[in-house]
């Protein structure tokens, strides 16, 4: 009974949508209408329960003194903080439980949360990515190795595609004559761009469909049922 | 390449960070040409009448604000120029503060808009494709309030908006998943309004295939390339156009070791077969 109710309520649900899609009318287009609201307020409920988790499984960790379980700690009062000041002062235009904390915004030049998101967070996130130039870069050095005729054909487009996307690209053949132009690089780039690598795309695409299709359907019929835990 | 030895990667890093930092402060002013997905978004924004509406989803958080903040400045401004009235949105938690800021940018050199008038906020909205294919059905049951609280029903900007019908076109900077794609297949596929969209360079061959006969998406910021041609197309000059300078030399460093590393490689595969290694 445990797994019958949630199989039976997917079923139900999985089928009324899909019927919706092909006749929008009273009741499906009504049931699918309740059902999307539905969706919205669970998906808020699943912040939610993902901050608790978050909580539970940091907590857990600094309690069992885990390898590296001061990190936690900081991951811990940063996501105390940031709620706290969001909910005592607000954020933006919002004002929170004590108002919009005027004297502190005057002294901050921003609401409280607002001043660590963009000094702190946002530096933060930013530099994240911006490693990634460091990485990207060392791997093409390592990794692009004309070994063979498919990977000098990785080479070679990867070469053009970025000198093509850059203004270097322009500069390089821009000199070149008018019967010449399709020689020039930003075109090369995206005669690459639009032809060889969208058909990929879309053979990527379709399979990705065709999958979730499939899955979907299992999901629908019962057939397949991790989602539900165990077994 | 196992053999093969290599360079340490410490120089490499060092050079990248010289290749980005130097054109930064020494501004090159490399030649830029708009290309034709960059235009198409253009002319779909210099195409809508004055007074019409759009909206303009920021499917972004500060990771990308590098690519993603000098595209949305732009193409903000360029409806701001046109008086096209703006409804901001996020499928992404960290969007609001993204849109928050580009409105901070700005709105100093429009004194005439009125929030709630000409531009809204409505704030972050868990759920991704549901969430847009409800906004389709209703609006304002999505939505019901902005991010400051106001009712929707108080703010001008939103009279007649109880579905995407009264929308010019939609606008996603998308740095993932729920972004353009999902506005495309629903905004576009099943509702048929506009759809246009900026993404970072990377996820650019994700979006491609959707520039096509049907229109499904019209044009495509990609990348910061991109946001420096919207740049030069609407004749204001921002932190792309400085920053193509500094991606133009650090692909150039990438491609120069790119050569190097083959190079490498081939001399002591032939050293190999000579038997001189």
């Amino acid at each position: 009974m445990k797994r019958k109710i949630p199989l039976l309520i997917t079923f139900t649900v999985g089928i009324i949508l899909i019927i919706s899609e092909f006749i929008p009318h009273k009741p499906f287009g009504q049931l699918s209408g309740e059902l999307e609201i539905w969706f919205l307020i669970i998906s808020g409920f699943a912040i939610l329960l993902g901050q608790l988790s978050l909580f539970k499984v940091n907590i857990i960790k600094i309690r069992y003194k885990q390898r590296d379980w001061q990190f936690y700690i900081v991951t811990l009062a940063s996501f105390v903080v940031m709620v706290a000041l969001g909910f005592l002062w607000g954020t933006g235009r919002s004002a929170g439980l004590l108002g919009h904390g005027e004297v502190i915004t005057n002294t901050l030049g921003y609401k409280p949360f607002d001043y660590l998101f963009n000094n702190i967070y946002q530096h933060l996130q930013a530099t994240m990515f911006s490693l990634l130039a460091f990485f990207i870069a060392s791997a093409a050095y390592r990794a692009f190795i004309g070994r063979t005729v498919e990977s000098n054909l990785l080479l070679a487009s990867a070469v053009l595609v970025m000198l093509g996307n850059t203004t270097l690209g322009s500069l390089l053949t821009g000199w070149l004559p008018e019967s010449l132009n399709f020689l020039h690089l930003p075109k090369v780039s995206e005669f690459i761009m639009t032809f060889p690598t969208t058909a990929g795309q879309r053979a990527i695409m379709i399979g990705a469909g065709l999958g979730i299709i499939g899955s979907s359907l299992r999901i629908i019929l019962g057939i397949e049922r991790s989602y539900l835990g165990g077994e | 390449m196992g053999k093969t030895k290599q360079l340490d990667r410490r120089w490499l890093f060092l050079l990248i960070f010289l290749g980005v930092a130097l054109p930064l402060i020494f501004s090159i002013g490399l030649p830029l040409e708009t290309t034709k997905n960059v235009q198409m978004v253009y002319d779909l924004v210099d195409s809508m009448p004055k007074g019409s509406k759009a909206l303009i989803s920021f499917d972004y958080d500060p990771a990308s604000m590098p690519e993603l903040h000098p595209m949305a400045k732009a193409v903000v401004k360029h409806c701001f120029d046109k008086e096209i009235d703006l409804i901001f949105t996020a499928m992404w938690p960290m969007g609001v503060k993204m849109a928050d800021d580009i409105i901070d940018q700005l709105i100093e050199d429009y004194p005439d808009l009125e929030y709630g008038e000409n531009y809204v906020n409505l704030g972050f909205k868990a759920g991704g494709m549901i969430t847009i294919q409800s906004m389709g059905k209703n609006f304002r049951e999505v939505f019901p309030k902005d991010m400051n609280g106001n009712s929707i029903d108080e703010l001008p900007i939103m009279d007649g908006i109880n579905n995407f019908s009264n929308i010019g076109f939609i606008f996603s900077l998308s740095a993932g998943a729920p972004g353009i794609k999902e506005w495309v297949q629903i905004a576009h596929d099943a509702y048929n309004r506009p759809t246009s969209g900026g993404c970072t360079g990377v996820s650019a061959p994700a979006m491609l295939p959707y520039i096509n006969e049907q229109h499904q998406l019209t044009g495509l910021l990609a990348g910061l390339k991109a946001a420096a041609e919207y740049e030069v197309l609407i004749q204001t000059p921002g932190t792309a156009t400085s920053g193509m300078d500094a991606q133009s030399i650090a692909h150039l460093i990438i491609i120069i070791f790119i050569a190097v590393g083959n190079i490498n490689y081939w001399r002591n595969k032939r050293k190999e077969k000579k038997g001189g290694k």
